[in-house]
Order: structure tokens, then C-alpha cells, then sequence
């Protein structure tokens, strides 16, 4: 099941650029939470944080509490366990190249110790069904390699990866902007389906795709969280006149 | 990701709902003139209005819909064309109202003039006064303007009950003037009609400038709590 995140004044920088600027925010369990913003503003950098992609590079800082549930993933926790526990979608599917479709499902079990041959297959089907790829590949699992599939399916076998290894979490970086409308509406469907297990917060420049699918929303600005609240309310009447000029058109 | 193109667009429906406007305001304030008068060539300009008002509403409706279909409206912008399109519709009834009057003032044209005992300048003027007012607040974006036309249209209805009765005693008292106080019934009903469409456009443009819901009687401070 998805458990909520709580962040409590997070800031992050990379060197000496500050591009996070003491964020709080309460992200519910089983709900997908849109995070939009103009480009730079601090809602990639956010979701890195959620999982500590953002301290793998070099340059990088982060201070402030992020918890999901009751694990505070800056704290007494690996960050393999806590990329295990929060997933990550990316904008460009990245499907491992040289593998099968099913070794790219089965990867992040192997690399958690997993060996067992009909657990392994149990989870890569289920992994499918569940990123609805399963009824599309099931007949070359092992014929095929990840990079064959269209961009649209390796989208959904790399959110079959992250869904592999059991995540409490999946976060989605811009994951549908590079598919055609199709293969959006399928991530679309898919979201849908999936947040009654995982918890899901998605970065996205699409506001129509953040109004269907999200739950609540938050708009970044220059490393801020101007306004988070229901998806509803932020698409009809924002409280802060920065919301609405940006998701108007009025600047960006 | 400015949208120039769309917010100009906009403005242009804006435009093209206030030419509409404009027309629907003439053509009550015209049919009411005819009443007064009993000239039938003021009834023809109201006939000839209503075919200009209803090409104008079937252009607004078909403008409000193309912004919806490839703009994909937001927020402030959304709820315009809501308003808008609401205000469309109520601005064609207010030009069947005119109508509706023109209507009866050709009936009465077999009839001699009566001197009923109801003031109907007064309900016109106080009817078309609203539909002025809650335009106004829709040129400007003022939503306190629009909220002192709804409390507005109370006195309109008290000056149109209050000539339902006297006109119904008019007929039992004096009944050779009941073709006259008939048709002052119902031409009272539809300026009062015209005050509601006055409300409605007002609290479409409390809706569209604050989000706010206000139909039905529910007050502007249940929404906006102090």
C-alpha cells in the first residue's frame, strides 16, 4: 500500500545555487499528488529529493526532513532501501538495452538478492499486468529486448521495473512527454489504476494530464511551493495570483 | 508560454458579448417605449432586434465553445467563459422578453389606451437599471457592483406583485378593461423576468471575477465568511 510523505523544511542546492527554498508539504498515501512549475523551478529537483536521487550528484546539497510514514528517509536508511521503497519514472524511457523484457523487470530483484526462478516469474507477470504491458509482450518475454518496444511500452516496462521490486512510492518525472497521445492516455490509465496501491506524484509541464490524474497539485516557482492543494481547486480558482497567471498563460 | 493569441481571443468574445448586450438593453428599453406609446414601428425595430440577437447568441456560444475545444481554459479564464456563455443565454431571453411585450402591445392595438393604477415605467426602469448595472460589473470585473444588483431585484418583484393584484381588481372591478390590465400582467411579468436574467448575469460575474457560487439564495458572506 502507499504511504503519504511528509517534508519538512526542505532546501537543496547544487554548489552554491539554492534551488530549493524550505519546503513543507504533507503528500497523501494512495493519491497521486501533480507537481508543476515553468522549467527550473525546483520540481524535479523536489522529487530527487523524495528519494535521494538528488545527493548523487557531487555537487549537490540537501538539509530538512523528508518522511514516508514513519521513516525519515534522510535518517538511519540506506538509499538503495529508500529507491527501493520510492520508485522513479523518467521522462525518456530507459529500459535497459541489452536485456529482455522480462530481465529488465527481474533486474532490481536480482540486484535486491531475489534468485528464485518462479518467484521471479510470478513478479515479472504481475509486474506487467500491473503497468498493463503484460497482454502486449507476454509472448516474447525473453525474445525481445527492451529496446524494441515502442516508446509507449517501454515507458510502461520501466514503470514495471520500478513496480518489481515493490515500492511503496512511485514518483514520475514528466513520464508521458515524450509519448504520443495514446501511449499518454495508457500512462494516464495507468496512474489511475495504480494509485489505489502506490502512492504517486508526478512532475509534469502538462496541466491538462496533472488536472486528470491528480488528486492535489503544487505549483513551484524560483525554488518555492507557492500553493498546494486539491487539483480542483488549483485548475478553477487558485488562492495566489501567481498560480493563476502561470497556469492562465499570463507569464512563463 | 504566454498566450497572447488566447487572451486576445478573449477579449474578443468579451467584445462581442457586450455588442449583444447592448442590443438585448435596446430592445427592452424600445419594447417598454412602445408600450408607452402604442407605436407598432417601435414594435417592428424590437421584431428586427430579436433576429439580430439571436445570430449574435449562436456566435458567442459557437466562440465560447471553440476557446473551450482548443484552448483548454484555466482558472480566471475558465470561469469567464462559463459566464459568458450563461450571460449569452440570459441576454437572448432578455431580447424574448422584449419580444414578449412588443407582442403585447401589438394585441392591444384594438383596444383604447386604459389608465391603470400600476407604475410599469417604474418596474422598467428599475428592470433595465439591473440589466445595465450587472453589465457594467461585467465590463469592469467589479463583483461588489454585481452583488448590489442582486439586492436589487427584491424591489422588482414587490412592484410586480403589487401590480398582479391591483390589475386582478382592475379586472373584477372593471371588467371592459381587462384586455388592458391583461396584457399590463403581463407585460409586469416580463420586466420582473428581466431583472431575473439581470441577477443571473450578476452572479455569473461574481462567478467568473471571485469563484464564487452564489445562485439559489445563498448569501455572498456564506461563501466569503468574514
Amino acid at each position: 500500500m502507499g504511504v503519504g510523505i511528509k517534508v519538512e523544511n526542505l532546501n537543496a542546492w547544487y554548489a552554491t545555487n539554492h534551488a530549493l527554498l524550505d519546503i513543507n508539504l504533507h503528500i497523501p498515501g494512495n493519491e497521486c499528488t501533480a507537481l508543476i512549475g515553468p522549467s527550473g523551478c525546483g520540481k524535479s529537483t523536489f522529487v530527487r529529493c523524495l528519494n535521494r536521487m538528488h545527493e548523487t550528484n557531487p555537487i549537490a546539497r540537501v538539509t530538512g526532513k523528508v518522511e514516508m510514514g514513519d521513516t525519515n528517509i534522510y535518517g538511519d536508511i540506506s538509499p538503495v532501501e529508500v529507491r527501493r521503497r520510492i520508485g522513479m519514472v523518467f521522462q525518456r524511457p530507459n529500459p535497459f538495452p541489452t536485456m529482455s523484457i522480462y530481465d529488465n523487470v527481474a533486474a532490481g530483484l536480482r540486484l535486491n538478492g531475489f534468485h528464485n526462478r518462479r518467484i521471479l516469474d510470478e513478479v515479472v507477470e504481475r509486474s506487467l499486468q500491473n503497468a498493463a504491458l503484460w497482454d502486449e509482450v507476454k509472448k516474447d518475454l525473453r525474445k525481445k529486448s527492451g529496446a524494441s518496444l515502442s516508446g509507449g511500452q517501454q515507458q510502461r516496462l520501466c514503470i514495471a521495473r520500478a513496480l518489481a521490486v515493490d515500492p511503496e512510492v512511485l514518483l514520475m518525472d514528466e513520464p508521458a512527454s515524450a509519448l504520443d497521445p495514446v501511449s499518454t492516455a495508457k500512462i494516464e490509465d495507468l496512474i489511475f489504476q495504480l494509485k489505489s496501491q502506490y502512492t504517486i506524484v508526478i512532475v509534469t509541464h502538462n496541466m491538462q494530464q496533472a488536472a486528470r490524474v491528480a488528486e492535489r497539485t503544487g505549483f513551484f516557482l524560483n525554488g518555492k511551493l507557492v500553493e498546494f492543494d486539491s487539483t480542483h481547486k488549483i485548475f478553477t480558482n487558485p488562492g495566489d495570483k501567481r498560480t493563476e497567471d502561470y497556469i492562465t498563460g499570463r507569464f512563463g | 508560454m504566454t498566450r497572447i493569441r488566447f487572451h486576445r481571443s478573449l477579449d474578443d468574445l468579451k467584445e462581442k458579448l457586450l455588442v449583444m448586450a447592448g442590443m438585448a438593453e435596446q430592445s427592452i428599453q424600445r419594447a417598454v417605449e412602445a408600450y408607452r406609446t402604442r407605436d407598432l414601428s417601435i414594435c417592428d425595430l424590437v421584431d428586427r432586434g430579436e433576429l439580430a440577437i439571436n445570430r449574435f447568441e449562436r456566435e458567442v456560444d459557437q466562440m465560447a465553445l471553440d476557446l473551450l475545444a482548443m484552448e483548454q481554459p484555466m482558472a480566471i479564464d475558465l470561469r469567464f467563459i462559463l459566464a459568458v456563455i450563461k450571460i449569452n443565454a440570459d441576454l437572448e431571453r432578455v431580447g424574448d422578453s422584449a419580444t414578449g411585450i412588443s407582442d403585447r402591445v401589438r394585441e392591444l392595438e384594438a383596444f383604447p389606451m386604459a389608465d391603470l393604477p400600476v407604475d410599469t415605467p417604474k418596474l422598467a426602469s428599475l428592470a433595465t437599471g439591473m440589466v445595465r448595472k450587472a453589465l457594467q460589473a461585467f465590463i469592469e470585473a467589479d463583483a461588489a457592483m454585481a452583488e448590489s444588483v442582486l439586492s436589487m431585484d427584491d424591489n422588482v418583484d414587490k412592484l410586480n406583485e403589487t401590480a398582479y393584484f391591483t390589475l386582478l381588481n382592475v379586472m373584477k372591478d372593471q371588467p371592459h378593461l381587462a384586455p388592458q390590465a391583461l396584457a399590463a400582467v403581463m407585460i409586469s411579468r416580463s420586466l420582473e423576468r428581466v431583472a431575473d436574467h439581470a441577477t443571473n448575469i450578476a452572479e455569473d460575474v461574481i462567478f467568473w471575477v471571485r469563484g464564487a457560487d452564489v445562485r439559489h439564495h445563498m448569501s455572498v458572506s456564506e461563501i466569503h465568511p468574514a
